[in-house]
């Protein structure tokens, strides 16, 4: 092995040129990010006042305004979606983590993994189908059941990935005393994970906020308050959607300010989770 | 054959006693004198038990009778199917994806492994301390030793704290915890974490107290309060456990059974083992000749 | 699995057998001492004991760091056990030796009283018991042991049938009475090595068969 000066300044060069071509490149990735940010508060946040927060859309070529609408109605939709997504979604994490099979569970993730890359317009057509029509109209409940599909194969995976992080011990300790197996998992497995779980729910939630294919023809989006869930309901990404393409610029100024509320709301909750958990997804250890 | 029946104590007088060949069709209970000689009470009557892990059986043909409110001690090297046949006694190997066992296991005269007895309950009769400590984390001292009897139905918050009380007195650890009982479970040392742990198991008041290797994780002196304080249970409890420690075996033990590759070797009081015992395997075991 | 305590055990053997040859020649020295009026070597005898003094004492240090160290189980256990306890009757029979030796120095000063012929027959069979304690140990044979114990019989009749005799003698003529003193103390002593031996078969017998047969009635 050659171990002269020059072969080892040789090496050291190398090594400098991988490592700082790969910093380039993760530069290069996260870089969109930033010029997203950057610009969205450029545009957007001149437009950010307590009138946006507060006051409804005005009428078609107006000036003025707010999304107060939008922003409830987003929030009432997650509530919505929630109520669906999250039981089905923890209940099968507890499934495949608990009672399943190893070829159930193998069709199980299979299939959950499919779900989560299913273009979300498809879930649109599917509340659609199960929810517009019958109701003969759109309103909050399609758009609910959208989204809430849509969080089921999210919260399922990460609820179960959670609950296998829990040590066997705990369980086989739990049934030792006698207590009953579906008590074991809710009181002690599910209790001790739940940080985890919880974090799984907030970062599905995260995801859907922005949606904004599904509820074209379920929520469709409402100029005014929704006072019945069985009308239709505004949402964020409907109304910035809707004001992008309108030809009007005061439209577009509040589309900006939009968007970053939703990047904003994103943003922080997921930050928000990162520091709650600070690396631990369960209960678990000093 | 006809035995001479004294009835002692609270017993079931026994209509028939077993002749040598066949297995006893009624149990024999608690202290009955038969013949002039008093009958030890039987926790555990093992009953031509094997036990499978799907193809692999681990478990050959074990027969014998262990007896209540002493320590038995199982011993032998690893892998030779002593954890295996201590969670056949409470029903724990079954949990096992793909376990099998054959055979009967009479806890004071019930088998519990017939087709209507439910699992859950055997459990409950049957405590269990495991190698490595495992206080529920999310769960304070005292939530930790009432866990049995509260997802059990038992609200009472004066019989809860009596148990409590009563349990961490006879782990030993009710001075060190009385004034932190809602500090966290896993803020004690791992030696007081075990002693919780077995606190915990006996706030359900079981019969028994299966102990698998519990003081292998833990230094000498906590060893030696786990040690002392197993003498001090078995006045009221019986107390089966494994250990790969053969003088733990012989510290703590009254009777000991040899288990070597899934069959019984040996079984006898643990002062015959250690200074005499019947079979080579077994000498060679325990004088460590092999294992 | 050859191990560290086989080798400890096999050196506290040899040790045992060191001790036991010592006794034995000890006897026979002392015997030999008596019956050919030879006051060197008796005084040889003395000397000789201070040796298996020295191993009794090795070998309860030994033994004591074996259970100490060790914690020795079951025929291991058995083993050092009674390690000690036969090192400690060797010692005896050493001892009594050395009384044999010093009655030999006090009758060699008189002429013989009479022919010796019990008290030789005593020392056979008392130095036959010892080989044959020696042998059981070696070779692992607890019955043999079992025989020594029913000579001892023997030997306490000859001890019990002289002392009778010498009594007669002591009678009819008192001035036999210092050596037939001393002539009584050495059959008493050759009976004292018999009991030890006695004590070292039964020692064996728990050895090697974890029976405890000490102190039955016949």
């Amino acid at each position: 092995m050659d171990t002269s000066k020059a072969y080892h300044t040789w090496r050291k060069l190398k090594s400098l040129a991988m490592s700082g071509a790969s910093f380039g490149c993760a530069l290069l990735a996260i870089a969109p990010l930033g010029f997203v940010l950057f610009y969205l508060i450029k545009a957007g946040a001149g437009s950010l006042d307590w009138r946006f927060f507060t006051h409804l859309p005005t009428p078609v070529g107006e000036v003025g305004g707010g999304m107060a609408n939008a922003i409830l109605g987003t929030l009432v939709l997650l509530g919505l979606a929630s109520l669906i997504g999250v039981p089905v979604g923890v209940l099968g994490g507890i499934y495949l983590a608990e009672y399943g099979t190893e070829r159930a569970n193998w069709w199980i993730r299979f299939g959950a993994d499919i779900l989560n890359g299913v273009p979300s317009i498809v879930w649109g057509i599917v509340a659609y189908t199960l929810v517009v029509i019958p109701m003969k109209g759109f309103s909050a409940y399609a758009g609910g059941v959208a989204l809430g599909f849509m969080m089921i194969p999210l919260i399922t995976r990460t609820t179960e990935e959670v609950l296998l992080l829990v040590p066997n011990g705990y369980r086989e300790a739990a049934l030792a005393l006698g207590i009953p197996r579906w008590k074991m998992i809710i009181r002690i497995v599910a209790k001790t994970a739940l940080k985890g779980i919880i974090t799984g729910v907030l970062l599905a939630q995260a995801r859907i906020a922005g949606e904004t294919a599904p509820l074209l023809f379920t929520a469709f989006g409402n100029r005014f308050w929704t006072h019945n869930l069985k009308d239709p309901i505004a949402a964020l990404p409907l109304q910035i959607f809707t004001y992008a393409i309108s030809p009007y610029d005061d439209w577009h100024r509040q589309a900006w300010a939009g968007a970053l509320v939703l990047i904003l709301m994103i943003l922080f909750v997921n930050i928000g989770v990162r520091a709650l958990t600070r690396g631990k997804l369960s209960g678990v250890g000093r | 054959m006809t035995v001479n029946l004294t009835i002692n104590q609270k017993t079931q007088a026994t209509a028939k006693a077993a002749g040598p060949d066949d297995h006893p069709a009624v149990p024999v209970t608690e202290g009955f004198v038969a013949n002039g000689v008093t009958v030890p009470k039987i926790a555990f009557e093992v009953d031509r038990l094997n036990g499978w892990f799907g193809q692999h059986q681990a478990l050959f043909d074990l027969n014998l009778k262990i007896p209540a409110t002493s320590v038995s001690a199982i011993i032998g090297p690893s892998g030779c199917g002593k954890s295996t046949f201590l969670r056949c006694l409470n029903r724990m190997h079954e949990l096992v994806r793909g376990a099998r066992l054959e055979g009967q296991i009479l806890l004071f005269g019930e088998n519990i492994y017939a087709p209507q007895i439910d699992p859950t309950l055997v459990r409950r009769r049957v405590g269990m301390v495991f190698q490595k400590s495992n206080p529920f984390p999310t769960m304070t001292i005292a939530e930790n030793v009432t866990v049995g009897l509260r997802l059990n139905g038992v609200r009472n918050h004066a019989v809860l704290y009596e148990r409590m009380e009563k349990a961490l007195r006879m782990a030993a650890l009710w001075d060190e915890v009385k004034d932190h009982l809602h500090r966290p479970g896993t803020s004690l040392s791992g030696g007081q974490q075990q002693r919780l742990c077995i606190a915990r198991a006996l706030a359900v008041q079981p019969e028994v107290l299966l102990m698998d290797e519990p003081a292998s994780a833990l230094d000498p002196l906590a060893t030696m309060k786990i040690e002392e304080l197993i003498q001090e249970l078995k006045k009221e409890y019986t107390i089966v456990i494994v250990t790969h420690n053969m003088q733990q075996a012989a510290r703590c033990s009254d009777h000991t059974a040899f288990l070597y590759m899934g069959r019984l070797i040996e079984f006898d009081k643990t002062e015959t083992i250690f200074t005499n015992p019947s079979n080579k395997q077994t000498e060679d075991y325990v004088t460590g000749r092999f294992g | 699995m050859e191990r560290h305590l086989d080798q400890e055990l096999a050196d506290l053997k040899q040790i045992l057998l060191r001790m036991a040859s010592l006794a034995e020649q000890g006897v026979a020295q002392a015997l030999k001492a008596l019956v050919q009026r030879d006051d060197v070597l008796a005084k040889k005898v003395d000397a000789d004991d201070t040796q298996l003094d020295q191993l009794q004492i090795e070998i309860d240090d030994r033994c004591v760091k074996l259970l100490a160290l060790r914690q020795p189980t079951a025929k291991d256990l058995r083993f050092v056990t009674m390690a000690m306890k036969i090192s400690t009757d060797l010692e005896r029979i050493g001892d009594q030796a050395v009384n044999i030796a010093h009655r030999a120095e006090e009758l060699n000063k008189e002429p013989l009283l009479k022919p010796l012929v019990d008290i030789p027959r005593m020392g056979d069979i008392v130095r036959g018991m010892i080989r044959d304690a020696l042998d059981a140990f070696v070779y692992g044979k607890p019955d043999l042991a079992l025989h020594i114990i029913k000579r001892d019989e023997e030997v306490d009749a000859l001890n019990r049938q002289l002392h009778r005799e010498l009594t007669s003698f002591m009678i009819e003529d008192p001035h036999t009475i210092t050596r037939a003193l001393n002539l009584m103390s050495v059959a008493h002593n050759l009976e004292r090595i018999g009991d030890h031996a006695t004590n070292i078969a039964e020692e064996i017998v728990y050895l090697y068969e974890a029976r405890d047969i000490r102190h039955q009635k016949e």
